[in-house]
């Protein structure tokens, strides 16, 4: 046999523009728009650190067609949106091009969503051959394009994230009730003020204050007293968030007058924790790299824990304790389905399911490779553990009609509002 | 008194009922709208205005394209489902189910044992508007086929998830000449499957049954297709007498919870509903008639000089084109000028057109026209050039780039769009050098614009047409033609005119064509020299779509639509020699043939074979994958390593069956022969046999089994491999193993060749999907520990607790496991050394060699459907990519390299482009989520290196047609390419 046994290797790589840490000072970062909330006060806090980096907000139809034009047909929706909006971006004339980059999150798990770097470079190498694509990923992948990571930054921005999700969930609690319209907005507004300032003087991590303050912001928003059908949105990190991904969702909801329920974005992040640590448990994959995370993961929850708290002394509905998510997750699935949200979708609508949020909205990219099995693969399960359980999996895609998202989602709806007067008649 | 009144606005027909204040129904109507939504519901209360005069209407609209209407107009709102749960629990109250289809949605109801209502997915097939499309490929009304149905006497299986597909599968049975009676019936039981499928996914339809909606009131065949699948008697299976209306009644029903108007108000606003102007437009075709006749003169100049038919005198060559949808035939004089020219659509059966044609032309030349050569090509190139004694048979794609060379020698791609399929060649040092055609996702093709003109109620010369000046055409995205129905009844909602529609759908199609088929970057990859070609280019809003598209000026030649044809009558005319053996005009008077079709039973993969027989006595065989079924003797199987595969994959079960027999039996493991097992099943044998199991396995793959577990699929998305690993569970089951052990493993083996060993998220967690949704599946029955094969120690551990039952010591696992990966690795070498002797046997007898590269379970017959068999049939040796990687270097890649099995591709591919006689095809399977990463980074590998990528995407469909074409088209290229690299 002639096998190779030398171990040779053949260099099919294309050469790309890579992102070195001088550029800092000479070049604008753009990153895709997810969580409106959450971008906000990150790109906040980076720019006081001397990053010129922007959030981008362009959302017309011109940039799905650049996404359809440069992204394989097969390749999943989020993937089409973040480069479909790089792209439409660049092309705008509002960046110069020669000194622009653009950076995305990598998760580096079995998934496809892996490579949407090498996607995006290939994307960007027919008309900006000169922007280099920055990875943000804590895996130690793209060791010549990767953002810098210190401690410091890490928590700065875990602390970001704990914020943004507070006052996503806070928004999303009031906003349906507000007496005055726009009340819960300046709300919202104020609070990503608190936490700007909270930056600005390095005091972002004295967060026991500053969730208060915001708690007791939101709690002056005057609310009407009544019940709404309250609906999870749970599914791919990507479609469950950002607004250009899922149709403006969360808008949708609130205009048929639900109360959208948005699981926190720390969630995924101690999710990706948790499974380094389940590999050691698991496969006895231990590395100095498992008692990190184990340490990290620990140190996240416990501030959690103390948030949900507080939360709850001021009569909001908390997010959930990932402690419970994993007891959730253990009801339906192996916590070892660890490819894309995995077991944390499941998770989620049982927690959603317990907390009193039966109606939810599982959204996936269409063909989403671990949703067949962690999303639509469970909804069985679940429906057989909650009586009231009412998911609808909604596929999204640069071709599928709001039309026919909004007329499957109505339908759940109209499940959700009987069994909501049924509730209400039983308890008169 | 107030009445009720429910409108339902569905995608093609509006829907109206009016009930009294006691309930009942005084009045139903039922009408097609052709997209003018607002019209429709207007007149039809006119109508209501004039029987019932003014008066308060407590009213509410239900239905998808009733949406917008009730937005904008203020008019309450009720979900279609929810109208219709509303209706069946006023008038069946003892109902156990419903089943509802629709224009373009279908929904299933559960009432007892737990309340339930589901619709379609967005990737939707089996509904009324697929119902349509294949009427209008069998050329026939709805109506028609639903008689013909009746008079079935046997079921094809037709794909029917996506409507493309299924034209995959019913057009070579109408080209081999099957019954249409039986194909319309398939086409009813494929929309029954569809909705078993994908919609009750893992629960069962039982107990009383309501069916409800336009096409299940109206078509008896497909009501006797669901009456027999589902297994319901008469007073099981419900067909309501107003189950057209079913939506309206219960929108009206729904309406006691408004607030009451009166019906003036009502339809003033309904008529003051404005068309919002939130769909996104593009630029006109044409500015003005100037610049539109300025454009159709430019084209003219690329026409063919004529030759009258009745006078010349000589000889002549032709040409037949026998496409999926069409048949073209040209019959030119030796100087290239036409002498006969036709174009038809196949009305069924194409070879009657051709025998028609033939001796018109006899008829026309009374003597004077000798064909000197005959050459046939499409789809029904064997049958034609059988029946007609044809000198020649080519590939299509040949035939179309000789043709093309005629009108540009130059050229350097060709792109054709046709009714069915589109086809992009790209020609470099004259041959061809890459062939794109279309796929499911990509489909969106001339018929389309057909279809849609027939429900807009036009013809499409007029549609087209209509499109040519619209001032706002709508952009309509460019994917398959199911998505591109969701867009346009998105723009008809919006208000867009039939103008802007057609502008919009021709300017979708080549937006297809360019980014989905080609996935050019920028119109410059295209080429210089572009010729477009096919019969949908002759329509001249989607020849001025392209060039405004690509920025370039293209040559269309005026015989676009029978470029085929002309093409297969220049090779007739530049290979024949000696005498022409093409049928004669005395021959043809007496011709006539009969077809008849039947299972062949030669093998495993029961190919469904056509024979017609020719009044000569000879017959031409079809269907059939290999020789068997063509009565011949088979071919050997040596140079195929698919075979060699499967049955050594097979062989790794009890091997030690004597030695095993002296040990207790611990009980029967079942094994299904699905996903993983296709590499692991040698381990996992040995390791049961060791451990002192009876190892059982799943019966081997078919549709059959495929339908035995299709009620328990949880998403309709997922490939097909993954849909037959329900039936697998099933068929275990049935043997009654103690148990079903199928592992969870994110971690594939470590090859030691890229950046991560996993397994795709399917392969490595299927087992999860199939316990949650099978109820006969348990923790006792179905064993699935989550496993890192890398790593003995937590292996053993988790081993040890999954089968704590059978009470097995560390040690006894540990030497199973031994011997596993002994059985495993003996596995792997044989692999290796079957490859190495089919390569040395193919390069002794100088054949072509092709790495059919795929993953581990495309091994399975049902799963590649006789491709490599195919193969061998074209004098090809066959070999897979893990017979070959272990000799590629390792790779250092654009992408992300972290997947066991596709690392293997890589390396295959660095194997292939070293070696000048082999060529690698890659298979990949409809709906895998990581080939489109793989896919491109694939092809960029061996471009890199000059070589040739040829891709064949594989589903349930078992028609075999378009892979021949595709392998056939790329075998001549590498011949060209040979025979240059000779000539240098």
């Amino acid at each position: 046999m002639t096998e190779n046994t030398k171990n040779e290797t053949a260099d099919f790589r294309e050469d790309y523009p890579k992102f070195k840490p001088e550029m800092k000072y000479t070049h604008k970062i753009l990153v895709p728009d997810m969580l409106p909330v959450h971008f906000g006060i990150i790109v906040n806090l980076l720019k006081k650190d001397g990053w010129d980096i922007e959030v981008l907000h362009n959302s017309t139809r011109a940039v799905i067609d650049e996404g359809l034009k440069h992204v394989h047909n097969d390749t999943c929706f989020p993937a089409l949106c973040v480069t479909g909006q790089f792209i439409d971006a660049l092309k705008s004339g509002k960046y110069d091009v020669e000194h622009t980059a653009v950076m995305i999150s990598q998760s580096g798990g079995g998934c496809r969503a892996s490579n949407y770097i090498p996607l995006i470079r290939k994307a960007l190498k027919a008309e900006f051959p000169k922007v280099p694509v920055i990875s943000l990923n804590f895996a130690g992948l793209e060791k010549d394009s990767g953002f810098p990571m210190n401690a410091k930054t890490l928590f700065k921005l875990a602390f970001a994230i704990f914020y943004g999700d507070t006052i996503m969930s806070l928004y999303n609690q009031t906003k349906p009730y507000e007496v005055k319209s726009g009340s819960a907005d300046e709300a919202r507004e104020k609070c990503v003020k608190i936490v700007g300032d909270a930056f600005d003087r390095g005091g972002y991590r004295k967060y026991k204050k500053i969730i208060r303050l915001m708690l007791e912001r939101f709690a002056k928003v005057e609310q009407r007293k009544e019940s709404k059908v309250k609906v999870g949105i749970v599914g791919e990190i990507y479609v469950k968030y950002s607004p250009l991904g899922n149709s403006h969702l969360e808008e949708f909801l609130l205009s048929e007058g639900c109360e959208p329920v948005v699981p926190a974005l720390m969630d995924f992040v101690m999710y990706c924790a948790v499974n380094n640590v389940n590999d050691a448990k698991y496969y006895n994959k231990k590395s100095f790299a498992t008692l990190l995370f184990h340490i990290v993961y620990k140190y996240l929850h416990r501030v959690q824990v103390k948030i949900i708290k507080l939360t709850e002394k001021y009569g909001f509905e908390p997010l959930h304790d990932f402690e419970h998510l994993r007891r959730c997750a253990d009801k339906v699935i192996n916590q070892g389905v660890k490819m894309g949200e995995g077991w944390l979708i499941p998770a989620e609508m049982a927690a959603l399911a317990e907390t009193g949020t039966d109606n939810i909205v599982c959204a996936q990219p269409f063909g989403c490779l671990p949703n067949h099995i962690a999303g639509k693969g469970t909804i069985r399960t679940l429906k057989a553990m909650y009586e009231y359980e009412n998911i609808v999996a909604i596929d999204y895609d640069p071709s599928a009609t709001k039309v026919n998202q909004e007329n499957r989602i109505k339908l759940m709806l109209a499940t959700a509002r009987e069994n909501l007067q049924a509730a209400e008649k039983e308890q008169k | 008194m107030t009445k009720f009144m429910g409108i339902d606005v569905g995608s093609t027909t509006v829907k109206v009922c009016v009930l009294s204040d006691a309930f009942e129904i005084l009045y139903t109507s039922y009408e097609r709208h052709f997209a003018r939504v607002k019209e429709c519901v207007l007149n039809q209360l006119s109508i209501v205005e004039e029987k019932f005069g003014e008066g308060l209407f407590r009213v509410c609209i239900t239905g998808s394209a009733g949406l917008g209407l009730a937005e904008r107009s203020g008019v309450p709102f009720v979900q279609e489902v929810q109208a219709a749960f509303t209706a069946i629990r006023k008038y069946y109250p003892d109902a156990d189910a419903a089943v509802e289809l629709g224009g373009e949605d279908a929904k299933i109801i559960f009432i007892t044992g737990g309340t339930e209502q589901r619709m379609n997915g967005s990737c939707a097939g089996g509904t009324g508007a697929f119902i349509d499309q294949m009427a209008t490929l069998l050329n026939t009304t709805v109506d028609e086929m639903d008689k013909m149905s009746l008079e079935a006497e046997k079921i094809y299986p037709i794909a029917s998830r996506c409507g493309v597909f299924a034209k995959s599968d019913i057009q070579p049975l109408l080209n081999q000449g099957a019954r249409k009676e039986d194909i319309a019936a398939s086409i009813f039981q494929a929309v029954v499957d569809q909705t078993v499928s994908g919609l009750a996914q893992g629960r069962r339809i039982k107990g009383k049954v309501l069916f409800l909606g336009g096409p299940l009131y109206f078509i008896k065949g497909l009501r006797k297709a669901f009456q027999t699948t589902l297994g319901l008697d008469d007073q099981h299976a419900v067909f309501p007498e107003n189950a057209p209306c079913f939506m309206s009644i219960g929108a009206a029903l729904y309406a006691q919870n408004v607030e009451e108007m009166p019906l003036a108000e009502t339809i003033k606003r309904i008529r003051d509903v404005q068309s919002q102007d939130n769909i996104v437009t593009g630029q006109p075709l044409f500015e003005s008639v100037v610049e539109y006749d300025a454009f159709v003169a430019r084209h003219k100049a690329s026409d063919l000089q004529f030759e009258d038919i009745k006078t010349y005198s000589g000889p002549a060559y032709l040409g037949i084109d026998s496409g999926s949808t069409t048949t073209k035939l040209v019959l030119i004089t030796p100087d290239c000028k036409l002498l006969y020219e036709h174009y038809q659509s196949n009305n069924g059966q194409p070879l009657d057109i051709v025998l028609e044609r033939l001796k018109e032309i006899y008829a026309l030349s009374q003597g004077r026209i000798k064909i000197a050569g005959a050459a046939t090509t499409g789809y029904g190139e064997d049958l034609i050039k059988a029946a007609i004694k044809a000198d020649f048979g080519i590939v299509e794609t040949v035939a179309h780039f000789k043709a093309a060379v005629y009108f540009n020698p130059k050229v350097d791609f060709i792109i054709d769009i046709g009714g069915q399929d589109i086809k992009c060649f790209k020609i470099k040092n004259g041959a061809i050098d890459s062939i794109m055609l279309n796929e499911a996702c990509s489909s969106g093709c001339g018929s389309f614009i057909q279809t849609f003109a027939k429900a807009m109620g036009m013809e499409i010369d007029a549609f087209s047409k209509l499109g040519l000046f619209a001032k706002h055409p709508v952009e309509l995205g460019s994917r398959c033609t199911v998505f591109m129905n969701s867009s346009v009844k998105q723009a008809q909602k919006e208000g867009a005119s039939v103008e802007d529609i057609s502008a919009g759908l021709s300017s979708s199609i080549v937006k297809n064509a360019i980014y989905k088929v080609i996935r050019a970057k920028t119109p410059d990859e295209l080429g210089q020299n572009i010729l477009v070609q096919g019969g949908t280019f002759l329509n001249d809003a989607v020849l001025r779509s392209f060039e405004i598209e690509t920025g370039k000026q293209v040559v269309r030649p005026g015989i676009a639509g029978l470029m085929g044809a002309f093409g297969a009558a220049l090779y007739a005319k530049e290979n024949v020699a000696g005498e022409s053996s093409a049928i004669t005009a005395e021959e043809l008077k007496y011709f006539t043939y009969t077809s008849k079709s039947h299972i062949c039973k030669g093998c495993t993969s029961h190919c469904n074979v056509n024979v017609i027989g020719f009044s000569d006595g000879r017959k031409f065989i079809s269907g059939n994958k290999c020789e068997k079924g063509a009565g011949l003797k088979p071919h050997s199987d040596e140079l195929d390593i698919y075979s060699y595969k499967y049955s050594r994959l097979l062989a790794s079960v009890q091997e030690k069956e004597k030695g095993a027999k002296e040990k207790p039996r611990r009980g029967r493991v079942g094994l299904p022969l699905a996903l993983g097992f296709y590499e692991q099943l040698p381990l996992w044998a040995g390791f049961f046999e060791e451990c002192g199991f009876t190892v059982v396995l799943s019966e081997q793959s078919s549709r059959q089994l495929y339908f035995k577990g299709q009620h328990t699929v949880a998403s309709d998305t997922v490939c097909y491999p993954a849909k037959l690993t329900h039936g697998h569970i099933e068929s275990l089951l049935d043997q009654g193993v103690d148990f079903i052990f199928y592992p969870c493993e994110s971690y594939n083996l470590d090859e030691h060749d890229s950046t991560n060993h996993y397994n795709c998220p399917v392969v490595a967690y299927y087992p999860e999907l199939l316990k949650a949704n099978n109820e006969r599946l348990n923790n006792a029955n179905f064993i699935m520990p989550y496993l890192d094969l890398n790593d003995e120690k937590s292996t053993v551990r988790a081993l040890k607790k999954a089968l704590s039952a059978y009470k097995l010591s560390s040690a006894a696992i540990r030497k199973g496991l031994k011997e596993g990966f002994v059985r495993l690795q003996s596995y792997y070498a044989d692999i290796a050394r079957k490859g190495e002797e089919i390569l040395a046997g193919a390069r002794k007898q100088g054949l072509p060699i092709v790495v059919l590269a795929g993953r581990p379970y495309h091994i399975d017959p049902e799963i590649n459907h006789g491709i490599g068999k195919l193969l061998t049939s074209l004098n090809v040796a066959v070999l897979s990519e893990d017979s070959v990687f272990q000799k590629g270097k390792n790779v250092l890649l654009n992408v992300l390299n972290q997947w066991t099995y596709h690392a293997r591709l890589y390396r295959a591919a660095e194997y292939v482009s070293e070696q000048q006689d082999v060529n690698l095809v890659q298979l990949v399977s409809f709906g895998c989520g990581i080939d489109a990463i793989t896919t491109d980074e694939l092809r960029s590998i061996l471009e890199s290196r000059g070589k040739l990528y040829t891709q064949i995407k594989i589903d349930e469909i078992n028609n075999l047609g378009v892979v021949k074409i595709r392998l056939r088209s790329m075998l001549a290229a590498v011949e060209e390419q040979k025979r240059q690299r000779e000539r240098v």
